[in-house]
């Protein structure tokens, strides 16, 4: 038998039952589908709880002035007050292996004023490496410009919400404000975002840290805070910061590192938790889109019992009828699959449309893994009805006991 | 030549063997118009189907020529069914999704024949069975007397040397049935062996050879006087 022949004989066995070919095609495809939509339904949930937590920041220490109470040891002698934080330290900090962004705060209330307008904000002083510590993003501008962290530039960065008390509509870039006594350039402005850190970063004001050791008079740290690269290596740069800031301290033991270990520990388990969860919800979607294909195959193929039959009357060998049928089950089965892809892009669409909180990116592998599962089963429950019926003597496979 | 040597086949139904063709003994010579009857359940269509390669006896052996083609590979017997055999069915067995043309074509395309060789030879027989305005319908736009020609059509396109007919004419009326008969007898007249199972009396007398069956045997073999002497 030709190729061609093939082709055109699998084509129009699917082409002329229409409504035959439309359930198996819609069989594969909500098999295909719905695979592909849970798993990516999945994959968001995790990705956005992962994001949450991330912002929460799972790998960030906070460095604070003065020695906890829990840290144990002796109590502070009297008469011996903790040295201050300074910015020496922060810049010693980025000195430890895998600490890559350590950013010196303080903060302090000032009165902002603009024109008539004034009223009271948080300001923070910091240096550009706040910026991805924050993850924090533009709406308009620039952040603090990188190597100016000890220069007194007199710029400033607005979070959105008091950029828009303070100029409503109007564009804020490159005016001019007064912070306490100092006049101060708008760079930049910082996009919506909720709070992190305990810290609402749309009502604050941002300038350079040296500015602010002038505006408050003060040449001691509020606090630093460094990013480690990953959250494994958090223990050791925990130690490294203590052993690198009391060297500084003249062998004193005067800060307290605070990680988040409790919120550490929960993320780790919920991580957990989600990823068995995504793992089962696809690995029963894939079930049941198998036996879900499997039994449309099924009931398909028996129904052309006779048809073999008739096949092999005429002249057919086994193996040509197990070439047609196994060309017919893959054309369908590919079609079909697109069919499901189609129906699950449209479906992640609809549902980002829905809820456009969730981070929705559909998993490469959960395509591959329903795409070949549908093809395998189509295929498989195709060709083996037909190869048992290609056994048959074609009397047998031609009546319809 | 066909020969037939002490074919038997039974089936199990339930808990009972029924014996469908009990030592059955047959030869035939090429180009013998051979028709089959007997009462419902005497065998007929299974000894048909036994000569049609469509079943499998359970002993005896079956020659086609020199040939003992129970022993053939499946290849080898789909070649046979393919190339030396015309089978037409009571009901047809015409594919439904397929055309007039495109069913008669069905067996050169699992013969592997060149497109164009296929195209000529199916006009040809559109042709010869009074189906050129009808080659691009299918079956069910079709009447029963059109559908037994595509049949026929389907089962000769190869050029068998042997036609089998299990009841061509039961489900038709009498006139397309003639028809039916008319045109195999046409083919039998131009040599192809013909073998023929009915229940009409009277179409069954118009055979060369009468064969009649009951019970798994062949009850009597007749040869009417009037015409030629088969085996010659
Ligand atoms: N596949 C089968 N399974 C079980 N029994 C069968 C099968 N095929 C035939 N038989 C039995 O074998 C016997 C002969 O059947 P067959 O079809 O050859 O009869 P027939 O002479 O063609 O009858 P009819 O004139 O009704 O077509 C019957 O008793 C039938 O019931
Ligand atoms: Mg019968």
């Amino acid at each position: 038998m030709r190729a061609v022949d093939v082709v055109s004989f699998a084509y129009r066995a699917f082409a002329g039952h229409r409504v035959r070919t439309v359930l198996l095609f819609v069989a594969m495809a909500i098999g295909v589908g719905s695979v592909v939509v849970l798993t990516t339904l999945g994959e968001g949930a995790r990705s956005y709880v992962v994001g949450q937590f991330s912002s929460l920041g799972t790998n960030l220490l906070i460095i604070l002035p003065g020695r906890s109470e829990t840290v144990g040891g002796p109590p502070p002698l009297l008469g011996i007050t903790p040295r201050d934080l300074t910015l020496e330290d922060a810049e010693a900090l980025l000195h430890i292996r895998g600490i890559r962004y350590s950013a010196p705060i303080i903060v302090g209330a000032a009165p902002l004023s603009r024109a008539d307008r004034e009223r009271e904000v948080t300001v923070l002083g910091s240096t550009s490496h706040l910026y991805h510590i924050r993850k924090l993003q533009m709406a308009y501008g620039r952040f603090l410009p990188e190597d100016e962290a000890l220069r007194q530039a007199a710029v400033c960065i607005l979070g959105h919400k008091t950029k828009t008390e303070l100029f409503g509509s109007d564009p804020a870039l490159g005016q001019s404000l007064r912070i306490g006594e100092y006049r101060f350039r708008v760079i930049g402005v910082l996009a919506p975002m909720g709070e992190s850190l305990g810290m609402d970063m749309s009502d604050v004001v941002i300038i350079p840290v040296a500015s602010a050791q002038s505006l408050f008079n003060t040449s001691s740290m509020f606090r630093i805070i460094v990013e480690a690269d990953s959250r494994e290596i958090m223990d050791r740069a925990k130690n490294a910061v203590l052993r690198t800031i009391k060297l500084r301290h003249e062998g004193e033991d005067d800060v307290t590192v605070v990680s988040q270990d409790a919120v550490l520990a929960t993320f780790d388990k919920i991580f957990t938790v989600l990823t068995l969860a995504v793992a089962s919800i696809g690995a029963i979607s894939i079930a049941v889109a198998g036996i879900l294909i499997m039994n449309v195959m099924l009931i398909v193929v028996s129904q052309r019992r006779a048809e073999i039959g008739l096949l092999k009357a005429l002249g057919a060998t086994r193996q040509q009828i197990i070439v047609l049928f196994l060309t017919e089950a893959i054309i369908v089965s590919s079609i079909g699959s697109a069919f499901g892809v189609l129906l699950a892009r449209g479906s992640v669409w609809g549902i980002e449309k829905l809820f456009p909180i969730l981070p929705l990116q559909i998993p490469l592998w959960s395509l591959a893994v329903a795409v070949a599962i549908a093809l395998m089963v189509g295929v498989v429950f195709a060709v083996l009805p037909a190869i048992n019926a290609a056994k048959l003597d074609p009397v047998v496979a031609l009546s319809r006991r | 030549m066909i020969s037939l040597e002490k074919i038997c086949r039974s089936f199990t139904v339930g808990d009972e063997k029924v014996h469908a063709l009990r030592d059955i003994d047959l030869r035939v010579s090429d180009g013998e118009y051979i028709s089959i009857m007997g009462p419902s359940g005497s065998g007929k269509s299974t000894l048909l189907n036994m000569i049609g390669l469509l079943d499998r006896p359970d002993s005896g052996t079956y020659r086609i020529g020199d040939e003992d083609v129970t022993l053939l590979s499946d290849r080898r017997q789909a070649e046979v069914r393919c190339h030396r055999i015309g089978f037409i069915f009571q009901f047809f067995h015409l594919v439904s999704r397929m055309t007039a043309s495109e069913n008669i074509e069905l067996p050169m395309i699992l013969a592997g024949m060149e497109p164009k060789q296929r195209r000529g030879k199916v006009e040809e027989a559109v042709e010869a069975f009074g189906l050129a305005d009808r080659a691009s319908h299918r079956p069910d736009q079709l009447s029963g007397g059109q559908r037994q020609r595509v049949a026929i059509a389907r089962a000769t396109v190869m050029q068998p040397e042997i036609l089998l007919a299990d009841e061509p004419t039961g489900n038709l009326d009498s006139t397309s049935g003639m028809d039916v008969i008319n045109i195999l007898e046409r083919l039998n007249g131009d040599g192809i062996t013909l073998i023929m199972v009915t229940h009409d009396h009277s179409l069954g007398r118009r055979a060369t050879r009468q064969l009649t069956m009951v019970d798994g045997r062949i009850e009597r073999d007749t040869v009417p006087s009037l015409s030629s002497a088969p085996g010659s």
